[in-house]
């Protein structure tokens, strides 16, 4: 036999990125399914969260409490602010837990343990694309159409994908350590979603904590969302931090978070079958 | 495949801070902990197309030698090589999703398993075929039996065509016929040159497929040999161990003459013994001591099994005529050595001293006053195995 000799041991990603990739893919596809199955609606029941909630935040904060007077397409950007907020907090959510639900497989299959994070994140941009797609007809019948800055998404998505994958790999190895780890995101979360220019936008920020306020990877993907897709007059998010240089900052917080997440991941994961 | 002294332990801590509170509740107390020596320094070569037992008594350290082998657990210290794809049986059907048909869990087992989606596609009929499930496979797996479950997780495995395989005690699920299947799929992948690497129970499974088999004990390798000698070696392992609830019976006779004072077993070195293979030699053995003088006492045995039978009986009048003039004050050993081909179970043994003459009462009986237990690999249902040859002549 021509194969080397390969030591045995749990692997994070593996040498054989076509398993790993096979692997994630189809484990993603199938819980991603698994999810419509045995409900009547199927789709429209993704719809329906963030629609709903979306009804309810545009009425108490844009009608009643009168904040989105004078902001061009509010409603469509509290209803994107929204998705993509909870598109993140999917992410993390999913990947805090994820070890712990997969206890079974991790204990008794040889895999890259990547994979299961990769699942999570996998299934929730899967959710996110679906639900964007309600949303852009929802842009039209508000009267936003397309521009060649909407592929601005893209890239907004990307970051978001990576910051959020950073925060959950990290939470999902403190999570099989530190049971704890849940509750306090639960706070966190919940914080971060009133912390980032949802039902606002971030020119309403007093200019002395502007600046400090763009710190928040989340306020720069969404300001500059509304720039790019709502209203092209709207400041981006290079204007509301001061300059472009700045803003590699927050930028530059996102990926380590992401290189602390997967540091963490890569240093823990192995030892986590027998620690569960 | 290549073990150099593996060794893995684990940390049982007395009590476990999961909660951030729990430990800011406690800072300066220390997490103690023992320290579970699972596997201790285990080294072995594993050749290609060899077909490996494990074998060893619950909690010995067999699965998790297997899970470091399969990589799901890392080593303390020493290394596991292998050469080839590696496909680990730690369980059946892992990763099996209820809300979702047999297609789609084929789908994610094989490839699960090492298979590409492209492989997992061709194979799909073979895998079905195998597991005889045809007829359901748009069922929700939820709809099905265990059995079938078993069945079509045993398929998946088997065609994920590794070139090393770990298994775990699979055999012990599936009915009989399953298990037919699943013996005649070893005895295939065995031919096929196939790297197996089998933890079990089952004695004669090891005897049946292995090369060589491995005996481990509390996390120690106590030897590798051939299948027969450990199977052997394992079952002296388990049953000598039995902790021995020797009840003695009644006793009869005023032992006012002669006194039975002990009775025990013997092997073919004369060490004492409480359990001992089929087919070797053994000895029943008797300490009587004279209070009077007495002239041709018979000796006797009664070896009785568990259902209370009496197996074998003997006394020394009918096998070595008048014993002779002992006096008063004399301590004598009787034995009976025999070449043991007792069924495999717990037998105990009556002796017996009586005085000479027709109807001849007893000085002193002791009911069951010695066990031993048998141990061979095969449960033939009679209760000895005497040895014999076949032969067929044709007219």
């Amino acid at each position: 036999m021509s194969t080397t000799a390969i030591s045995q041991r749990p692997v994070v990603l593996g040498a054989d990125f076509k398993r790993y990739w096979a692997l994630s893919w189809t484990l993603a596809t199938t819980e991603f399914k698994l999810r419509f199955y045995g409900s009547v609606l199927g789709y429209a029941w993704t719809l329906v969260r963030p629609f709903a909630l979306f009804g309810v935040l545009y009425i108490v904060f844009a009608e009643i409490a009168k904040l989105g007077e004078g902001i061009k397409g509010f409603p469509a950007y509290i209803l994107i602010s929204m998705v993509l907020f909870q598109f993140f907090k999917a992410v993390v959510d999913g990947c805090l837990t994820s070890l712990l639900n997969r206890e079974n497989l991790l204990r008794k299959m040889h895999f890259p343990r990547l994979v299961i994070p990769t699942t999570v994140v996998l299934s929730s941009l899967f959710e996110l694309t679906l639900t964007l797609a309600a949303v852009f007809i929802f842009l039209f019948i508000s009267g936003i159409f397309p521009t060649a800055g909407w592929l601005e998404l893209i890239p907004l998505a990307a970051l978001l994908t990576v910051f959020a994958t950073g925060l959950g790999l990290l939470f999902s190895v403190l999570f099989v350590r530190f049971r704890d780890i849940a509750p306090i995101w639960d706070v966190v979360g919940q914080m971060l979603f009133y912390a980032s220019p949802i039902l606002y936008v971030a020119s309403m920020v007093p200019e002395d904590f502007r600046q400090l306020y763009m710190l928040n990877p989340i306020a720069v993907v969404l300001t500059q969302m509304r720039h790019a897709v709502i209203d092209s007059g709207a400041p981006t998010a290079a204007d509301e931090i001061g300059s472009g240089a700045l803003l590699l900052i927050p930028i530059g917080f996102v990926l380590v978070t992401f290189a602390l997440g997967l540091w963490a991941f890569v240093r823990e994961a192995p030892k986590v079958a027998e620690n569960l | 495949m290549r073990i150099e002294h593996l060794s893995k332990s684990f940390r049982l801590p007395h009590q476990r801070y999961s909660t951030l509170k729990e430990r800011m509740l406690h800072p300066f107390r220390s997490t103690t902990f023992d320290v579970l020596e699972a596997v201790k320094d285990v080294s072995v070569e594993i050749g290609e197309g060899e077909f490996f037992g494990i074998v060893g008594r619950n909690g010995s350290g067999k699965s998790t030698l297997l899970k470091c082998l399969a990589g799901i657990y890392r080593t303390d210290t020493g290394a596991a090589e292998v050469r080839g794809r590696l496909s680990p049986f730690i369980e059946l059907g892992v990763g099996f999703n209820p809300d979702l048909t047999a297609r789609e869990n084929v789908t994610i087992n094989a490839i699960m398993l090492g298979l590409s989606r492209k492989q997992a596609a061709e194979r799909f009929d073979e895998i079905i075929a195998f597991a005889e499930l045809e007829e359901f496979l748009d069922l929700k797996l939820k709809n099905y039996s265990s059995g079938m479950h078993v069945r079509l997780a045993f398929s998946v495995a088997v065609q994920a065509d590794a070139d090393v395989l770990l298994i775990d005690e699979v055999l012990a699920v599936g009915d009989a016929a399953f298990q037919q299947k699943c013996f005649e799929q070893f005895e295939r992948m065995k031919r096929e040159g196939k790297t197996i690497v089998l933890v079990t129970h089952d004695m004669s499974a090891v005897r049946r497929f292995c090369h060589r088999a491995m005996l481990l004990e509390r996390g120690e390798m106590l030897g590798i040999d051939s299948p027969d000698a450990i199977a052997r070696r394992y079952n002296e392992l388990n049953f000598g161990r039995l902790i021995h609830s020797q009840t003695e019976g009644e006793r009869f006779g005023d032992h006012a003459l002669a006194e039975i004072k002990e009775a025990w077993f013997e092997d073919a070195r004369g060490a004492r013994i409480k359990s001992l293979a089929q087919g070797q030699r053994c000895t029943m053995c008797m300490q009587v001591r004279f209070h009077a003088d007495l002239d041709d006492p018979i000796f006797a045995f009664n070896l009785i099994n568990e259902p209370r039978h009496t197996v074998f009986a003997t006394t020394s009048e009918w096998s070595d005529g008048p014993s002779g003039h002992f006096a008063a004050g004399e301590t004598v050993t009787v034995r009976v050595a025999f070449d043991n081909w007792l069924a495999p179970m717990r037998y105990t043994i009556t002796p017996s001293v009586a005085r000479a003459g027709m109807g001849a009462d007893a000085l002193d009986l002791r009911e069951d006053l010695a066990s031993v237990i048998v141990h061979g690999t095969r449960a033939t249902g009679g209760i000895a195995d005497v040895p014999h040859e076949y032969s067929i002549d044709r007219a």
